[in-house]
């Protein structure tokens, strides 16, 4: 077998972003798989990826994967620099923002789900804030708001649980994913 | 163990104190918004066109009765108890007079031959366009 001319000296945190990047890319081609009622509204599965990240090895590694995430799956759909890769873009940056903020929430009574529910408040926020100055200038899309609102709460709770329940070490469902 | 008790178990352990009082701060942001933009049809201004250029914009309040000159004649524009129509219209067809009163923000009666128009508007439009 050839051996690669390129060597890259890579960290084990490296290791773990590209992993958990890999991880998130496949949520979103299998949530693209999905079928949604209304354009816009998904249930955002890669965040899942995100918010463990965010639990396990912090911020840092958790706005790589997050944004690791959405530059490749852009490439993947063929949406690299179009109108749905900044829709992506600026959700992914404003989550990131909050989370920023919400992780410093106690962490006695604010687990994932809190994290995820600011999250996906925020990744609408950013979305709303493209389609407003940039694709839809117009004042009637404030009327899809709450239909997007109500989702963020839905999807937000129930990814957190999803990442709330992958983490929890008395659960038989639980890998390990940090054993390399 | 039935399924109804496992549900529970997979779900409530991971829903902190902090937790409930996110989804309940959620669930109140969601409602505002709820109220807040899709309560806005009330309609609280007309804005009178003719030939294409906004001639006047009125309140909804006081009554008033107002003369738009139009290439053809003078239409009549009436406003009521919140409400707005053409009341009369030198057009032939007399489609815009015959539309009624308007209420809703976004409604609009059109007097092509006259090109006078009234539209209702309000925080926020109900429709986009309106095809008749």
């Amino acid at each position: 077998m050839p051996t690669s001319t390129i060597k890259l000296n890579t960290t084990a945190e490296d290791h773990h972003i590209a992993r958990m990047a890999a991880v998130a890319l496949g949520l979103t081609v299998l949530e693209n798989a999905i079928p949604s009622p209304l354009p816009g509204v998904k249930p955002g599965l890669a965040n899942i990826a995100t918010l463990i990240v965010l639990a396990r090895y912090g911020w840092r590694a958790a706005a790589w994967v997050s944004l690791l995430r959405v530059v490749a799956g852009s490439l993947l759909f063929g949406s690299f620099l179009a109108p749905g890769f900044f829709l992506s873009l600026s959700g992914a940056v404003l989550s990131l923002l909050v989370l920023a903020f919400a992780q410093h929430l106690p962490a006695r009574w604010f687990g994932p789900v809190s994290h995820s529910i600011y999250a996906a408040f925020a990744h609408i926020a950013g979305q709303m804030l493209v389609v407003y100055l940039w694709l839809i200038p117009h004042a009637g899309i404030a009327y899809l708001i709450p239909v997007f609102a109500i989702a963020a709460l839905v999807f937000g709770t129930v990814n957190g649980l999803i990442a709330a329940r992958f983490m929890d070490k008395n659960n038989r469902l639980s890998p390990q994913i940090h054993a390399d | 163990m039935n399924s109804y008790e496992s549900v529970h178990a997979a779900i409530l352990p991971h829903i902190k104190l902090g937790d409930w009082l996110t989804i309940l701060l959620g669930g109140i942001f969601v409602a505002l918004l709820a109220l807040k933009l899709w309560s806005g049809d009330i309609a609280d201004k007309a804005v009178i066109r003719s030939g294409g250029k906004i001639f006047r914009e009125v309140p909804l309040s006081p009554d008033q009765q107002i003369e738009v000159p139009g290439p053809i004649g003078v239409s009549v524009i009436s406003i009521q108890n919140r409400k707005a129509r053409i009341t009369s219209d030198p057009s032939p067809r007399q489609y815009c007079v015959r539309q009624g009163w308007l209420q809703q923000a976004g409604e609009i009666a059109l007097c092509l031959p006259n090109q006078v128009s009234v539209e209702l508007t309000g925080s926020t439009k109900k429709y986009d366009s309106l095809n008749y």
